[in-house]
């Protein structure tokens, strides 16, 4: 983060964001701490929580790109459904008080593995899509009516699919559940 | 960055500390008053007694008294239980009323985040990080009376937040917008049938949706009819059993600060919010950054009032009753009112 702001500082013409950099920084920092924690707690609830520290990281970091209709459905979505729906099923099946129970398994190598593959992937995808591209300094705040716009105009077709696709999903959800 | 408020000149920490002293102000002002109006004395005349009487004249300084007896109490933490999540929990309870503040308007430019493009979806976002706190409560707890409330509460407040974004849904469509301000003077300028003398309050158009949003409301709060987290008779106080001194207290203040908070988005959905209808007032004059924060606050008491008649008044749901009645009802009519909605909004 320090090499950036010294590279942005040398570049005389784009002016340096100073106080985004260290949000920015402060943020990734919180985030990647949570991150590991989620997969060292010994605790399912603990990880669970240090996840939710993880995912308010990634809304933070969309406020700071001026995405406020993504971060807000970050913190619905995430936050609000899924990490509740993760505890829930948490303390409806076994909620261990104590972290007693042994929480890596076996595969713990393969899965880092999969997971350190996926980074050099998707960072290598970062890098050669935007590579030296910067964020125009007078970044303004995506307008959620223009988002609906595009999503309604030029997506109509895509968004249609993948609302189909997830009514699919909850009718075959709903149909496996019910044993009768 | 700079801002001016009655012609002075305020710098950038200035106007934040302003702001947040404005949002302790809005948090705690209607939830004291919430307290002393309908707790204390509301439901005391429905029950044919005084209530509190001695501490200050007709016992108004009652909640000071409360809140002094609350901070003397002893913190415990229970022996087993998950301390930090334990001492947690509560906090994030009361931080997201506060979030949810952020995005209301109080007068043209009494707003704490101005121009906010997706106000009202924001605040049904942050709303819903309350389930965490009260999962994250009821099972810190370590007693199998907070694990029920707690997973009670976070089944309820998952169940009736779909109704309550349904039943928005249907006013941003006549709105035409997100943004909370901009649904406020939707309401002032608007007509109905091209009679504009009292602008268009949505609680007129959208009735329905109106009726189920205060219906969710209710339940969100956990207040009665649908207090089932909390039965005192089969769960003891459910989630917040086990909490005592402050942290009961923060709980307390997070009940009546979101009843505040929820009467304060549905004044402004359905009821104009700050604004009187257009056709009485120029809107735009700077008397209503003082006028417009009254005016809201006696919105928030009727609605207010309204929530705690139903509690004092009706028995509880049983818990099948009570998730049937979200599922199978609710979420089925404000579905049906989208679609008349949009239909209508389509038609004119």
């Amino acid at each position: 983060m320090i090499g950036s702001l010294l590279a942005a500082a040398q570049n005389a013409d784009a002016p340096v964001l100073v106080a985004q950099n260290v949000a920015f920084g402060i943020i990734s920092v919180l985030m990647i701490y949570s991150a590991i924690r989620v997969v060292t707690a010994a605790n399912v609830v603990h990880a669970a929580a240090f996840l939710v520290v993880v995912l308010a990281g990634v809304a933070a970091l969309f406020i700071l790109l001026g995405a406020e209709f993504v971060a807000i459905t970050q913190v619905l979505v995430y936050i609000g459904a899924i990490v509740v729906l993760f505890l829930f099923g948490i303390m409806l099946t076994r909620a261990p008080m104590e972290g007693s129970e042994k929480m890596s398994r076996d595969n713990w190598a393969l899965a880092a593995l999969t997971g350190f593959v996926l980074l050099v992937l998707l960072g290598y995808t970062l890098w050669d899509g935007f590579g030296k591209n910067k964020i125009p300094a007078d970044l303004q705040p995506t307008s959620t009516g223009a988002l609906s716009d595009v999503i309604f105009g030029q997506y109509l077709v895509p968004f249609e699919v993948v609302s189909l696709l997830l009514l699919a999903a909850l009718v075959g959800a709903i149909v496996i559940a019910r044993r009768d | 960055m700079s801002a001016s408020l009655f012609g002075i000149e305020l710098s950038y920490w200035q106007v934040t500390s302003l702001r947040s002293l404005g949002i302790l102000a809005a948090v705690l002002l209607p939830a004291g008053t919430f307290v002393y109006l309908f707790l204390f004395k509301m439901v005391s005349f429905m029950q044919s007694r005084l209530g509190p009487m001695e501490a200050g004249p007709f016992g108004s300084m009652q909640l000071l008294a409360e809140v002094g007896k609350f901070l003397q109490k002893e913190d415990i933490v229970p022996e087993r239980a998950d301390a930090k999540l334990f001492k947690l929990a509560p906090y994030l309870v009361v931080s997201t009323v506060l979030l949810v503040y952020l995005a209301v308007p109080f007068g043209p430019e009494m707003t704490f985040v101005s121009n906010f493009d997706g106000g009202i979806f924001y605040v049904l976002a942050v709303s819903s990080i309350s389930a965490l706190g009260v999962l994250l409560a009821g099972w810190s707890s370590a007693n199998k009376y907070s694990l029920i409330g707690g997973l009670r509460a976070a089944g309820q407040l998952i169940a009736y937040e779909l109704p309550m974004v349904l039943a928005v849904i249907g006013v941003v469509i006549q709105a035409g917008t997100l943004n909370m301000q901009g649904i406020v003077m939707a309401q002032a300028s608007g007509s109905i049938f091209g009679f504009d003398g009292f602008g268009n309050p949505f609680f007129l158009t959208q009735i329905i949706a109106f009726v189920i949003f205060m219906i969710a409301v209710q339940a969100e709060l956990g207040q009665t009819p649908f207090d089932m987290p909390i039965a005192e008779s089969e769960l003891v106080t459910g989630y917040i059993t086990e909490y005592s001194g402050l942290r009961f207290l923060l709980f307390f203040i997070g009940e009546f600060a979101s009843a505040g908070a929820f009467a304060a988005v549905a004044a402004t959905l359905f009821l104009g919010g700050w604004a009187v209808p257009a056709a009485w007032a120029d809107l735009d004059s700077a008397i209503f950054n003082l006028l417009g924060p009254l005016i809201m606050l006696t919105k928030m008491l009727i609605l207010g009032g309204l929530i705690f008649f139903i509690r004092f008044t009706f028995p509880r749901f049983r818990e099948d009753q009570l998730q049937k009645l979200a599922w199978t009802v609710l979420i089925p009519i404000s579905l049906a009112n989208i679609l008349v909605t949009t239909i209508l909004k389509v038609a004119f």
